[in-house]
């Protein structure tokens, strides 16, 4: 059952292409989404144009042009080392481009300075693969570290320490994951899936703007995964959170995400909302 | 056509590796031709260990050498104690500014890096006759050479673990525009607990093995019981010391290993 959208599904379809879903990797040449113009628009959270990454002589893409509208959902998909994981990290200035530019949340990221960059990652948020907990620490200390961005110094270390707010804050947040009565467990002590819905905590209770999620289920059983996809869309939409995903689960790109990116050979060979597209339209991402 | 034959069982080493072979070889002989190695020494040399043998046994059981000896065992294990657990603590801050790209930038970190490496490349007897000038004979200017060798041993080492730690987790604190200190407390520090854990434990078994002979230099301990010894020629007191010293040493080693693993663990 796709999950439906709250505001933005016009504003959605509005920008992207209209071009025709590209299948079978077929170049997106001078479509429009592949060529944003400066818009400065308060409803885009992310706007990229002309970006390109190399590690050493290696080019993982180049002339990467996209937006995502305030709310909404993006799925990400292409083959193993396409760059997806590179791109959502681009993003967030985590690793620095070549070329082009991005705009986070209306700020230049390469312009950006350390602390212009923290702030603007506080209104962030990213959930990875391997969960990226802190295995010795106990649950809610875990979820409380999501403050540190808004919330800095020792207090904020540790859960023992922690003001009575932010524990209250970081229980909460467990409990929309449904973890609330693990929250004095060690996060090494943690299934894969109770791992993945406290680093979900994590990344929600600073209410961010912005989620990133790079492969949040693939490293659970299929269950576990769906179980997890489901639950973690549910939280961003009814937050109105702008999601940017990848997944290798063709099926979830479609029925979680509002509009579908595909990355081949160093480009973006598609951009269309998710409702233009058959399964098949993907496949041919992965040749 | 691709080739699906059996690979040859040895590569012919390239001319590089050969000559790298050769001059390994070559700089062996070298060394032991400069450090005066002499097989006619080491196959005369069994007739005086026996001689010493027979001179230094029965060790010297004697209660009251026991008891003083025991005493300044005691005195060795709490320099080493001493020494080490303050050097580990003073390493932790240490290591931080020696960790690359963790908090500060190259330049802190190289010249940390320098420091240490020049602490470790000092005896920790040199530093002890140092800290006898500067202290005075007995067992503080002990503690201050232990100290500052654990701090270049656990100083380098927490740092290569703080470095080679998984960057999720920093990655993680790193998107919600976490601090680079708040992210060394909150996600690289407590995943590197197993390590500094296990070094902390083996500089403390170095500590041990050290302490035993700083008393050569006056620097307190059992070391200058043994000194004594051989300058009398009181060869069994002197094997009853190596005696005590080889007992301490392996029990402490297999204090240490246990606590190893009761500690952390599998999870190093």
């Amino acid at each position: 059952m796709r999950a439906t959208r709250n505001s933005t599904t016009s504003s959605v379809s509005d920008l992207r292409t209209d071009t025709p879903p590209l299948t079978l990797g077929a170049v997106q040449t001078g479509a429009p989404a592949s060529a944003p113009v400066s818009h400065g628009l308060p409803d885009h959270d992310v706007s990229a144009e002309g970006l390109t990454k190399s590690f050493g002589k290696t080019q993982i893409f180049s002339d990467v042009n996209f937006r995502l509208v305030r709310g909404e959902a993006v799925a990400l998909v292409g083959a193993n080392g396409t760059g997806k994981s590179t791109l959502l990290r681009c993003i967030l200035g985590l690793i620095p481009i070549d070329g082009g530019t991005v705009e986070l949340l209306g700020q230049d990221v390469s312009a950006a300075k350390a602390s212009q960059m923290r702030q603007l990652r506080s209104k962030t948020g990213l959930v990875a693969q391997k969960h990226n907990l802190v295995p010795r620490l106990t649950v809610l200390s875990n979820v409380l570290h999501g403050l540190l961005g808004q919330q800095s110094g020792p207090r904020y270390w540790s859960q023992s320490f922690a003001p009575q707010a932010a524990r209250d804050a970081a229980l909460a947040a467990l409990d929309k994951v449904g973890l609330a009565h693990l929250a004095g467990r060690r996060a090494d002590r943690l299934s894969g899936g109770q791992s993945q819905r406290v680093a979900i905590a994590r990344a929600l209770i600073a209410q961010p703007k912005l989620l990133i999620a790079d492969e949040p289920c693939a490293s659970l059983d299929p269950s576990a995964g769906e179980e997890i996809m489901s639950m973690f869309f549910d939280l961003v939409r009814s937050e109105g959170v702008t999601v940017v995903f990848t997944s290798h689960h063709i099926e979830h790109a479609l029925t979680y995400g509002d509009r579908v990116l595909g990355l081949a050979e160093g480009k973006l060979k598609l951009d269309a909302t998710a409702n233009s597209l058959a399964p098949s339209d993907l496949r041919g991402l992965y040749d | 056509m691709t080739d699906t034959s059996l690979p040859a069982r040895f590569e012919r080493p390239s001319a590089l590796s050969f000559l790298g072979y050769a001059a390994g070889i070559l700089i062996f002989f070298w060394a032991l031709n400069g450090a005066g190695f002499s097989l006619e020494k080491v196959l005369s040399s069994p007739p005086r260990f026996a001689d010493f043998a027979a001179r230094a046994f029965p060790p010297n059981l004697d209660p009251k050498v026991l008891e003083r000896l025991g005493w300044k065992m005691v005195e060795t294990l709490q320099i080493a104690f001493a020494g080490a657990a303050i050097g580990v603590i003073l390493s932790l801050p240490v290591a931080l500014l020696a960790t690359r790209g963790l908090i500060f930038g190259s330049v802190i970190t190289t010249t940390t890096r320098t420091v240490l490496s020049f602490i470790r490349a000092v005896p920790d007897i040199a530093w002890a006759l140092v800290f006898v000038v500067a202290v005075g004979l007995g067992p503080f200017a002990g503690v201050l050479a232990i100290t500052i060798d654990t701090i270049g041993f656990c100083g380098r080492f927490f740092a290569d673990d703080m470095e080679a730690v998984d960057k999720g987790p920093a990655e993680g604190l790193t998107a919600t525009g976490a601090r680079r200190l708040d992210i060394a407390a909150c996600a690289t520090l407590p995943a590197s607990a197993p390590a500094f854990v296990s070094t902390s434990l083996y500089a403390f078994e170095k500590a041990v093995r050290s302490s035993t002979i700083l008393g050569l230099v006056g620097a307190g301990g059992i070391g200058i019981e043994l000194k004594v010894g051989f300058d009398l020629f009181d060869y069994p007191t002197a094997m009853t010391v190596i005696l005590m010293i080889a007992v301490v040493v392996i029990l402490i080693e297999a204090f240490s290993t246990w606590a190893r693993k009761s500690i952390i663990g599998e999870q190093r």
